[in-house]
This record gives C-alpha cells, structure tokens and sequence, in this order.
C-alpha cells in the first residue's frame, strides 16, 4: 500500500506543478502575441501606441488607393464614415478581395506621424461577412 | 471533499459557457446601438431607381414607413425578399427601398423578377447616404415615422420572427400614440 | 472530358426526373416532413434505448434499432430531396436561390448543398443518423443494458440537433410565390474540390465522437468501465478520429491551394475548432489502450470520451454562432447560436454532472506505476490535454477579454500558438521515440541501451546536416536551422526506434501494432515536413509584367502571357509562367454572380517541393503583382495526415474486435458493479 500512496502523492504534485508551469507559460505567451485594436477614431486621437504591433480596421476610402510606379508598394485611407481617416502604407500583395469602399483590417505599426506600416491586410471574405472588430464603428455618430 | 475533484471539469465547462454567452453578447450585430434612433432622417437629394426622379427628404414624410437598405450583391437581400413582400401584401404599410451601392440595371431586374414591394427605391449608388445612416451593411432595417423621426433600426434580414417580436410593437406603439 | 461527362449526367438526370413527374414537385415539402418523421424516430429511439435499459425491458431495447433505421432512412430521403433541388435548380426554396445558381456546374451544385449553414448541418444530421445507424447494426452483440443506453443517447444527440435543424436552419423553407430564376450562387472560395469532400469527412469524424460520447455516458450510467467497454469503445473512437484526421488534412490543403497565400494552416478560430477535437481524441484513443489493456485510466478515459464530443460540439458553435471571427465562418445569426449554445450546456453540463456524481463509485484503482507503458501514455495524455488547453486559450482569449474589458478588442496571433506548440510536440516526439520499447506495467531497464544508441545515430545524421545547413548559403537564421535540426533528429530518432522495434518483434504482427507503427511514422514525416517547410521555403512578391523573369532560389520564373479564359460561371485573367521545363498557370477569377474575384494559384507539386505562383491585383500599368513561392517539403505535412489516418484505420481492422464481435458476451447482465 505505501508505494500507491507515495505514488498518488507524486501524482498531485506532478498535477499541481504541471499545471502551474503550464498555466504561467501560456499567460507568458499570451501577453507577449496579443493584438489590440483600435479604431481610426483611436488612432487619429493619439490612443494608440506607436511602433508597437497593433490591428487596426476601417473602410477603404474611395479613390484613395494609390500604387506606387514601382515595386508592390501601395498606399490607402481608412476612414470609420465619421470623419476619423488615416493613411495606411503596404508593400505586398492586396488580397482578392481587397477593393474601395470595403471593410479591410490591418495588422502592422504606426509611426510617430500616425502613417501604419501595415504588414497584413485581411479584407472580408463574403458579402455578408465583416470583421467584427468593424461592427461597431458605423454606428456610432 | 475526495468527490469534489470530480465535480472541476463541470465547473470548469460552466465557466466557459459564460465566456461564450457573454462573447455572443458583445458580438451581436443586431443589438447595435443606433445614435439614429429618435432623429431625423438624414437629408439626401438622389434619383428614383425606375422613373429617375430626383428624390429628397421630404418624400419620407406623412406616413410610417419602413425603410429597407438592399443590393442585388446580398444574397440575404434576396431572403429577406419574401418576407418584405409579404408584409407589403398582409399589412399594406409602406416600404421604401434604398438600393445600396449597387448596379442600376441589377437592381431594376431584380424588382421585375422578384417582384416589387417598395413604394419607390432611393438610388443610393454612391454609398453617401449609407454612410449618413451608419449602414453597416445590407440589409438593414429602419422604422420611420410620419414626422421623418428614426424610430428603430434593425441590422441583418427582416423574417417573421423578429418581425413579430421588434417590429409590430414599435409599429403598433407609432400607431396608437 | 469533363464538360462531357456532365453533359451526360445532366441529361440522364433530366430524364430520370420526367418519369417521376409531380411527385417531385412537391419535393422540398416532402423533404421537410422527412425530416420531421427522422426526429420523431431519434425521440422513439432515445425513450425506447433509456428507458428499456432502465427498467429492464429486453424487448424495448432490441425494437429501438428498427427506429434507427427509420431514423437513417428519413434523413437520407431528406438529404436526397435537397440535393434534388439543387440539381433542378428549384429557386422557389431559399437555401436554393441563395446558394446556388443555374450557371453552377452539376458537381458543385451537390456540393453547395453543404456549402451553408442549413444544408450543412442536415448533412451533419443525416451522418448522425449513420453512425446511428451502424452502433445498432454492428452492436446488435453487446449486453442490451449497454445497447440501450449507447442508442439512447445517440437518439437524444440527434433528438437536439434535429430540433436545431427544424426550428432555426430549415433548409426547405419556400420562397413563394416569387420564385427567382436565377440563384445568388455558391460562395466562389468554396466552389473547388476540395470542398466537396472536406466538410463530409469532417463532419464524420466530429459526429463519430458521439458515439465515443454515448459509449461514455452508457459506461457511467451501467457502470461498466472495465477492458471490456474499452474494447467495445475502441473501434468506433479509432474510426472517427481517422475522419477527423483526414479532415483536417483536407481543410489544410485545402486552404494553401484555395486562399492563395500558400499558407497551410492560420490558428484560424475555425481550424481551432476541428483541431481541438483532434487532439483531444488522440489523447482518448491512447487512454482507451491502457483501460483496455490494463483496466487502468477509467474515470479518467470517460472523461476524455465526454471532453473530445465537447470539443466537436463547441467547435460547431463557434463556427455557426459567428461568436468568434474567422474566414471560414457561416453568417451570423443569433438565434442560432443562443440554440447552440442551450444544446451544448445540456449535453456537456448534464453529462459532467453524471460523471461528477458516477465516477468515484466506478473507476479502478490506481496501479502502481514504474517507468511502463502506462506512464508514457499518461504522459502523452497529459500533453495532448495540455495542447488542448493551449488552442482553448488562445481561441476564447479575444472573448474573455472583450468581456472582461468591455468592448476592448484584442486578437491572438499564430506566435503564440507556435511558441507554445512546437515545444509540446518536441517533447511528444521524445516520448514517442521510446513507445516501441516500453512494457506495461514496468519495463526492463537495458531496453533502454538499445534506443539510447540509436538516439545517438539519429544526433548524428542530425548533426551532419546541420552543418549542411548552416555552409549553405540559402538559409538565414542560426536560431531556426537549429529547431529543423532537433525536429529531424526526433524524426529519424523515432523512426529508427520503430523500424527496429518492427524488425526485432517476435511472433505475430497483429494490425493494431501495424497501425499504431503507421500512425508514429506518420506523425514523424509531418513533423519533419512542418519543421522544414516553415524554414526552408523561399517565398517573393514582386512587381511583373508578361515578359519579364524573376530569380528564386536558383530557379527561373519566365512571366509569359496573360490571356482572359471563360469558365462556367466566372470569367478568368490566366497568366502563364515558365519554370524550366514547365508551365505554371495561376488564375484570377472574377465570379459573375457575385462579382466577387478569387485568385486560383498555379501549383507544381512534387515530392521536395512545390513551386507555387499567385497572382495579385493588376497594377494601373499593366503589370501586376506576383508571389512566388517554392515550399519545400510541404506536401510531407498532408502525407503525415493521412498516413496518420491510415494508421488508425488499419488498428480498427485488428482481429481481436473481430472476434469480440461474432462471441456472444457471457458477461451480458454481470458488470454491474456499483
């Protein structure tokens, strides 16, 4: 009987200390890959940091998508239809259903002159579809 | 105290099926709050989608109307196509289109095949007054009184549940009152 | 060739249509009552299961299984209806008009019926009713106590989804009197083979845990968790986990052809979702071993049988409730999800709390542990949980937060699963290096020389080609060359341990080891295709007109042409690229229906690697934007899936649940042990 006991005692401790190990690294990993977002009215408020990895979200302004002469550079406005609009530069491939007047989200980092050095662009796959990051944002006046 | 360990996976499950209701809370596209409501329609000066005439603001007055924002582009647009036309046929109450970013041509087909359950269609081909009433996307839904007041609003398909549910007691309510 | 072949299918459709006449036109309303009789059959079926085993009536329990036929029967004729509509194009029903279209060729138009939500998860009930079904022809031989509560409880799953079905996605619903005739079309990323096949696959292997599920409540109430339900379990969890597997391998491969990024997998919420149950049921199906084996692990086994059906039944709400954001996900709708959600607190709450009230009564007693086979499948259970638990958190984290914050939107990137994952997977691959040598119950220790050696030939194959590595001039990062580096050694570690293991057995080779032995190589070939294709791929994006050639990796991409092709719904810009001898032919389409434009990728697929070219957007200056990518050894990834799928077939196919299956159980009413 003695060696079940000490084995069930190793197996709770074994329990206890894997899951705390566990529980810290995944808190750890966590914290250091977690994307805030924010708004266009955040980020033309100054809310959002800077050169931190951040998402950010917006409608394609019409008539602002401009491509560099060379290379894949190319660079859009984000506006929330209320007035808040900022600049987004990207250097890569627009995804298929990237177009003007849509939803798109952002993913990259803002400089000190509130530009985002985007590194991805998610445009919505489907009609019907829109991150719900974007929800919000068109009803708010 | 042995047997409470047994009972942690369903506390644990509890715990997460709250995460999950209240994530479905804070995502629901329905329940968005609409700074609209109790305001003024917003002004607009665009054409009739069949007679090409020249529409404004003032066209929405005198009657309750529904307001309906549609595109040929949106497949529960055509879903919610029946139910609209149905509440046309059963209550007689008066329905406005506004064809929402959209191809003319379309959208004229569409209502020849379809059927037409709106009293006129607001060209909105330009997206501007989309943007003036905070669309977020087709279809929405606005009820507006006969002083041109936003009464409520409604994101996603009108279908008989919702109808019966949120519609006909704030019709019924602009009625009375 | 294949326009052909549709042709003629077409038109013998046609025919066969005619000679039925009127009755068909009545289809989807016969569909809807079809589908109505299935859901009175699932309730019969769970009253006549649970109650007959309850109060011991033999002949109620033996009777239930003609209603999982019935059950089955509606439901195909339910599902046959819909594809019927599909095919005849009947826009005066809504799933129809809003998912198909006249220009759709015949395939696709089959597909489509599971190409959204309502018809989908008819499909997901009619392979509930399937797995059903086949519990109550081939368990005809279990104790009927057991028979009863196994059907019982499949009955009351497919009781609640079939309300689901009825009440919130009825697939039949007409759009009369106005009708439509044209449809609105099939959404563009779905129209392609790939789902065709993946969402039946799928589906069969989430619904297949039910069975697990039922086996596990049936367990419980009966309680009955020796090595013998283990052995009744195995079969079943082993074929659903399979599905799953290849399942997934689909929708993987899948999205690296079809989203055109050349990506493979996103820790995309709904990829989580089917992932979840996967790993979950890998820890489930090596716990049921050990109970078989060694009538340990019980409660523990039971849990997991309730915890993977869980994770089947969450990952349905995440993708249909539209609670969480993904590419993947059907259209949101409340109701839906709040039915979901209501489903998924009765089935999992209710069966928590019977495990919480039955399980200290039932499970064995804890066996003295030494450095055995058991320990190293607890300890593979204790990481694929702790995996588990990893993809959980990081999936409902942006959830949690938003509650917790109040709005605040936050979203977890792939680093964090990466991060957290190889480090599991690296230490998975140690222990499974040294199953081969492990006994039960303790193992001698010189059998641990033998693996120790070739542990150090495989450091040394790994060791030489890190120095390959590192001189050659293509690679960048030291820090990642190393983490290829101990993926492959682990790799060939493991792989040699199980050869030799293979070569040394004395006597037989039943196909339960074979699978296993299969499942392990599997799972080494994709970790070593996950480890250098993430490292090794050279991938582009530049700026190319037709004319111009672009260098990568010693390879040269010739840009020849662009010519407009049309298809049959969609009209296509067509580049042709040449790469040494051969063409690569990438494709953006624009879908009429829709106008919605997709970009098809130009694949050459080898075994070292796959050249892959996609096209961007056109530029304003005729050129356009082009990614070029070679992915070395991407395809080992997918080979690693499926062989893992064949694995777990293959152990299904051992002869020792043969023989369980022909021998009448002499234990049919002892087992009632509290």
């Amino acid at each position: 009987m003695r060696p079940i006991r000490r084995q069930r005692l190793a197996v709770v401790l074994f329990l206890l200390f894997g899951s705390a190990l566990t529980i810290g690294v995944v808190l750890f990993a966590l914290q250091e890959n977690i994307d805030l977002f924010y708004e266009p009215q955040k980020i033309v408020g100054g809310e959002a940091p800077i050169a931190k990895r951040i998402r950010a979200g917006g409608m394609v302004e019409k008539g602002s998508l401009d491509f560099k002469p060379e290379g894949l550079g190319v660079s859009f406005v984000l506006s929330d239809l209320r007035g808040s609009r900022f600049e987004v530069r990207y250097e890569g491939l627009l995804p298929g259903l990237f177009r003007e007047g849509q939803g798109v989200l952002v993913v990259g980092q803002l400089d000190a002159s509130r530009v985002f050095y985007a590194k991805e662009v998610l445009a919505k796959h489907d009609e019907n579809y829109m991150p719900p990051e974007l929800v919000d944002m068109g009803a708010e006046s | 105290m042995k047997r409470a360990v047994f009972f942690a996976p369903l506390i644990g499950f509890v715990a997460l099926v709250a995460i999950l209701y209240a994530g479905f809370h804070l995502n629901d596209p329905s329940r968005l709050p609409s700074a609209l409501v109790g305001q003024r329609f917003p002004g607009f000066q665009l054409p009739e989608l069949t007679s090409g005439k020249v529409l404004g603001h003032q066209t929405l007055l005198g009657e309750i109307r529904l307001v309906n924002v549609w595109a040929t582009w949106c497949p529960t647009c055509l879903h919610e196509h029946t139910t609209l036309m149905n509440i046309r046929r059963a209550t007689g109450l008066s329905i406005v289109g506004i064809n929402y970013r959209d191809d003319g041509e379309k959208a004229r087909r569409w209502l020849s095949l379809y059927g037409d359950p709106y009293d006129f269609t607001i060209v909105d081909a330009s997206g501007d007054l989309g943007v003036d009433l905070g669309v977020y996307g087709a279809p929405e839904t606005f009820i507006v009184d006969a002083d041109g007041i936003i009464r409520f609003r409604h994101v996603g398909d009108v279908n008989d549940r919702n109808w019966n549910r949120e519609f006909l007691p704030i019709l019924d309510s602009l009625t009375d009152g | 060739m294949t326009t052909s072949t549709s042709d003629i299918l077409t038109v013998k459709y046609e025919s066969f249509d005619a000679t039925l006449g009127t009755l068909w036109g009545a289809g989807p309303e016969i569909g809807h009552l079809a589908a109505i009789i299935g859901l009175v059959a699932a309730i019969v079926l769970s009253v006549l299961g649970h109650v007959g085993a309850a109060t011991r009536r033999r002949s109620w329990v033996e009777n239930s299984g003609s209603f999982a036929v019935l059950q089955l029967v509606t439901l195909v004729v339910a599902f046959a209806l819909l594809v019927h509509a599909f095919l005849k194009d009947d826009y005066s029903v809504v799933y129809v008009a809003t998912n198909s279209n006249t220009l759709l060729p015949w395939y696709y138009k089959v597909s489509a019926v599971w190409g959204a939500h309502e018809g989908s998860f008819l499909l997901w009930t009619l392979i509930m009713a399937g797995w059903t079904f086949a519990v109550a022809i081939i368990g005809r031989r279990l104790p009927y106590q057991i028979y009863g509560r196994v059907l019982g409880t499949l009955g009351l799953l497919n009781t609640g989804f079939l309300l689901f079905l009825l009440q919130t996605s009825n697939p039949f619903l007409r759009l009369v009197p106005n009708v439509p005739t044209v449809g609105a079309d099939l959404n563009p990323l779905l129209q392609d083979f790939g789902l065709i096949v993946h969402p039946p696959l799928l589906y069969t292997g989430y619904v297949g845990f039910s069975v697990a599920f039922a086996f596990g409540v049936a367990g419980l109430i009966s309680g009955r968790l020796d090595a013998t339900w283990a052995r009744w379990t195995r079969p079943w969890t082993n074929v659903a986990w399979a599905f799953l597997t290849v399942g997934i391998t689909l929708g993987s491969w899948w999205a690296y052809y079809e989203l055109g990024w050349g990506g493979w997998w996103f820790w995309d919420p709904v990829e989580n979702a089917s992932f979840m149950p996967w790993l979950a049921g890998t820890a489930l199906i090596h716990s049921l071993a050990v109970t078989e084996k060694r009538s340990a692990f019980r409660g523990w086994t039971v849990l997991l049988t309730i915890l993977t059906f869980s994770l089947c039944l969450l990952g349905a709400f995440i993708v249909r409730s539209g609670v969480l954001t993904s590419v993947h996900a059907f259209a949101v709708d409340p109701e839906r999800g709040v039915f979901l959600l209501v489903l998924l607190g009765v089935t999992v709450g209710g069966s928590l709390a019977l495990y919480a009230i039955r399980v200290p009564a039932i499970r064995g007693r804890i066996a003295y542990m030494g450095l055995s086979r058991e320990l190293f499948l607890l300890i593979n259970n204790a990481l694929f949980v702790v995996a588990v638990a990893v993809v959980l958190v990081g999936t409902l984290y942006p959830l949690a937060y938003e509650a917790v914050t109040g709005g605040d939107k936050i979203s977890v990137g792939p680093p964090y699963f990466n991060r957290l994952f190889v480090p599991l997977m690296g230490l998975l691959a140690v222990f499974l290096a040294l199953v081969p040598v492990a006994r039960w119950k303790r193992t001698p220790i010189q059998l641990f020389r033998q693996v120790g050696l070739l542990l150090l030939a495989s450091t040394l194959v790994g060791g030489v080609f890190f120095v390959i590595a590192i001189t050659s001039d293509r690679v960048l990062n030291t820090g990642s060359i190393v983490g290829v580096v101990i993926a492959v050694t682990l790799a060939i570690w493991l792989l040699l341990s199980h050869g030799v293991d293979f070569i040394q057995r004395k006597g037989a080779r039943p196909l339960g080891y074979l699978g296993m032995l299969l499942a392990h190589v599997g799972f080494a070939v994709g970790a070593v295709g996950v480890a250098v294709t993430s490292v090794f791929s050279h991938e582009t994006e530049v700026r190319m007109s037709p004319g111009d050639t672009v260098e990568l990796n010693a390879r040269q991409y010739h840009f020849a042409s662009v010519t407009t092709v049309n298809g049959p719904n969609y009209i296509a810009q067509r580049a042709k690229f040449d790469v040494g001898g051969i063409s690569l032919y990438p494709e953006k389409r624009n879908y009429l229906a829709r106008n919605s434009v997709m970009t098809e990728a130009g694949i050459e697929a080898g075994f070292f690697q796959d050249l892959y070219v996609a096209l961007g957007e056109p530029l304003p200056d005729g050129s356009w934007g082009v990614r070029i990518q070679e992915k070395v050894l991407v395809r080992w990834v997918w080979c690693g899936g499926l062989l893992i799928c064949f694995g777990g077939l293959l152990a299904v196919m051992d002869s020792r649940y043969r023989r369980l299956a022909l021998r009448r159980d002499g234990l049919a009413t002892a087992g009632k042990v509290a």
